[in-house]
């Protein structure tokens, strides 16, 4: 498989035409908006915690197709965890997406996530990739804004 | 959008006299590389050209033979270096057709050479309640500077509005322009949409109120004739980095007239006359506007790359360029979803699109 097409792959772009969560989650208790001035994406995740446990997630905004699908699996992923699994989960991301977690080789917890392996490979587009994790994890930690740069 | 399939056979540009494309690819060391196993295509020459043999040639001349600082010592190699700096500066006298060479700052490019303007004019000229116009096409960095400036100031900034097509609306402009009004600044063409501006008319409206107009030509240099004579502009600005030079090369033009009344940009060795710690009279022109040392390697290397457009023909690659923008617009205009931004009469080789449902980020990681 090219690099090209291991990034854009059928689930990315299935993601993307029909992103799930997607909608502003009217009784949330945390959100947060993550910004990236490279291209101007913007989005806004909402969370609804109880007892340390990530009840409901949704996202809003508008991105390209590896932004919007990102954030869209991260709903999936870190809906119905305890606010320390989808911690880990963002680490664990976001490490992948830095080449520094090997996930073919090393303990992970990012199951069907590791499809954004690929961008790696494409370092204009890291950013695309992780701007949801941070924005969650923002939102996780009550921080108000969150900017890749 | 779409047309029929007659229309889509390549009509690529005619082969003419003295015009050998795949010989001016090869002056081009960047070209020789293959990416992915296929040869490298590159389409991002308004952001930044590449550069030819014979400008690296000049330059590496430079750092190898003649290298070592200019217009202070009296050895062998400043008088070399001087001597060339200089003589780069010449060139750009002729290639806007300037009437004088003191009249052309070396600046590190367009951004540096606005900077300077608003720096040197706007800041000493301009105050509260006074108007700045541009207009709604322009670069960031011909809009942020005036704003910096209204910000400090209190000046207004007004913008002439654009249509569809991309064209300014010159209505709208004459009735932004007031007594208010204390200075133009507006781009000769526009970046992103590739419209040429009636710059001409922009400057003589502007000059009836006694204002002065400094035009942003950094994508017109590489492209188009510049006579800052004939335009009557005030000041113009280009970057060399675009124009087949190195990065850090570039030249602000400003009537002599203006240029002496003006505050310098940065203080420093080299545009001073005399100093004592009680009072510092500033260099002449061109001087006073280079306080240090400057990047004189690029600056070289902007005087090669004149050279260079001059030697393949300024008005034999427009005419080239200007094919490949009908051609590249009507096979993209036959793609369905495509949409191609900035349709305006009088337009250079730019060309933006965009695809329906599809983000700019994703069309261009594909097509890398």
């Amino acid at each position: 498989m090219s690099e090209l097409s291991e990034l854009y792959q059928a689930v990315i772009l299935d993601h993307n035409k029909k992103p799930r969560n997607f909608h502003k989650l009217e009784n949330a208790n945390r959100h947060a908006e993550g910004f990236n001035p490279l291209c101007g994406d913007q989005l806004n995740v909402y969370l609804q915690l109880e007892d340390d446990q990530v009840k409901e997630v949704s996202f809003e905004g508008s991105g390209c197709a590896i932004s919007k699908a990102s954030a869209s699996m991260m709903t999936q992923a870190v809906k119905r965890k305890s606010k320390q699994e989808a911690e880990t989960l963002f680490n664990e991301f976001h490490r992948m997406a830095m080449g520094e977690l090997d996930v073919e080789t090393e303990p992970n917890h990012l199951g069907k996530l590791t499809i954004f392996a690929g961008v790696r490979d494409f370092p204009a587009r890291l950013k695309c990739a992780t701007l949801s994790w941070h924005t969650m994890h923002a939102a996780l930690n009550e921080q108000q804004k969150v900017s890749t740069e | 959008m779409a047309t029929s399939k007659q229309e889509l056979v390549p009509i690529l540009p005619k082969p003419r006299d003295g015009w050998d494309v795949e010989r001016i690819r090869k002056d081009f060391p960047v070209l020789r590389q293959t990416v992915n196993g296929k040869p490298l295509v590159y389409l991002d020459n308004a952001a930044s050209s590449q550069v030819p043999m014979m400008v690296i040639e000049r330059g590496a001349q430079y750092i190898e033979q003649e290298h070592s600082n200019i217009h202070r010592g009296v050895h062998y190699l400043s008088m070399k270096a001087t001597t060339a700096y200089e003589g780069a500066r010449e060139k750009v006298k002729r290639f806007i057709n300037a009437p004088e060479a003191k009249e052309c700052i070396f600046v590190r490019g367009a951004t540096e050479g606005i900077n300077l303007v608003m720096h040197g004019y706007g800041r000493k000229f301009i105050g509260a309640g006074d108007e700045i116009i541009i207009s709604a096409m322009e670069h960031h960095a011909n809009i942020v500077p005036w704003q910096m400036l209204c910000e400090e100031k209190g000046a207004k900034l007004r913008v002439i509005p654009m249509n569809d097509a991309g064209e300014l609306l010159m209505d709208e402009y004459d009735a932004l322009l007031n007594e208010r009004t204390k200075f133009v600044a507006v781009a000769h063409v526009s970046n992103a949409l590739g419209t040429i501006n009636p710059v001409k008319e922009i400057i003589e409206r502007a000059h009836k109120y006694g204002v002065p107009v400094l035009i942003d030509g950094a994508q017109q240099a590489p492209h188009g004739r510049i006579d800052v004579q004939d335009l009557d502009c005030d000041f113009y600005t280009f970057s060399g980095h675009k124009m087949f030079a190195p990065t850090g090369s570039g030249v602000v033009y400003g009537k002599a007239r203006l240029l002496y009344t003006m505050n310098p940009f940065q203080g420093g060795g080299d545009m001073i006359k005399s100093v004592t710690f009680e009072k510092t009279i500033y260099a002449d022109l061109p001087n006073k506007f280079e306080a240090g040392t400057p990047a004189i390697a690029s600056q070289i290397g902007l005087g090669a790359a004149i050279d260079y457009l001059n030697i393949i023909g300024r008005e034999k690659a427009a005419l080239y360029e200007h094919e490949l923008l009908e051609y590249a617009t009507r096979r993209l205009a036959a793609i369905e979803g495509v949409r191609v931004i900035g349709t305006a009469r009088e337009k250079l080789s730019v060309l933006s699109f965009t695809i329906d449902n599809v983000h700019p980020h994703d069309i261009g990681t594909i097509l890398d």
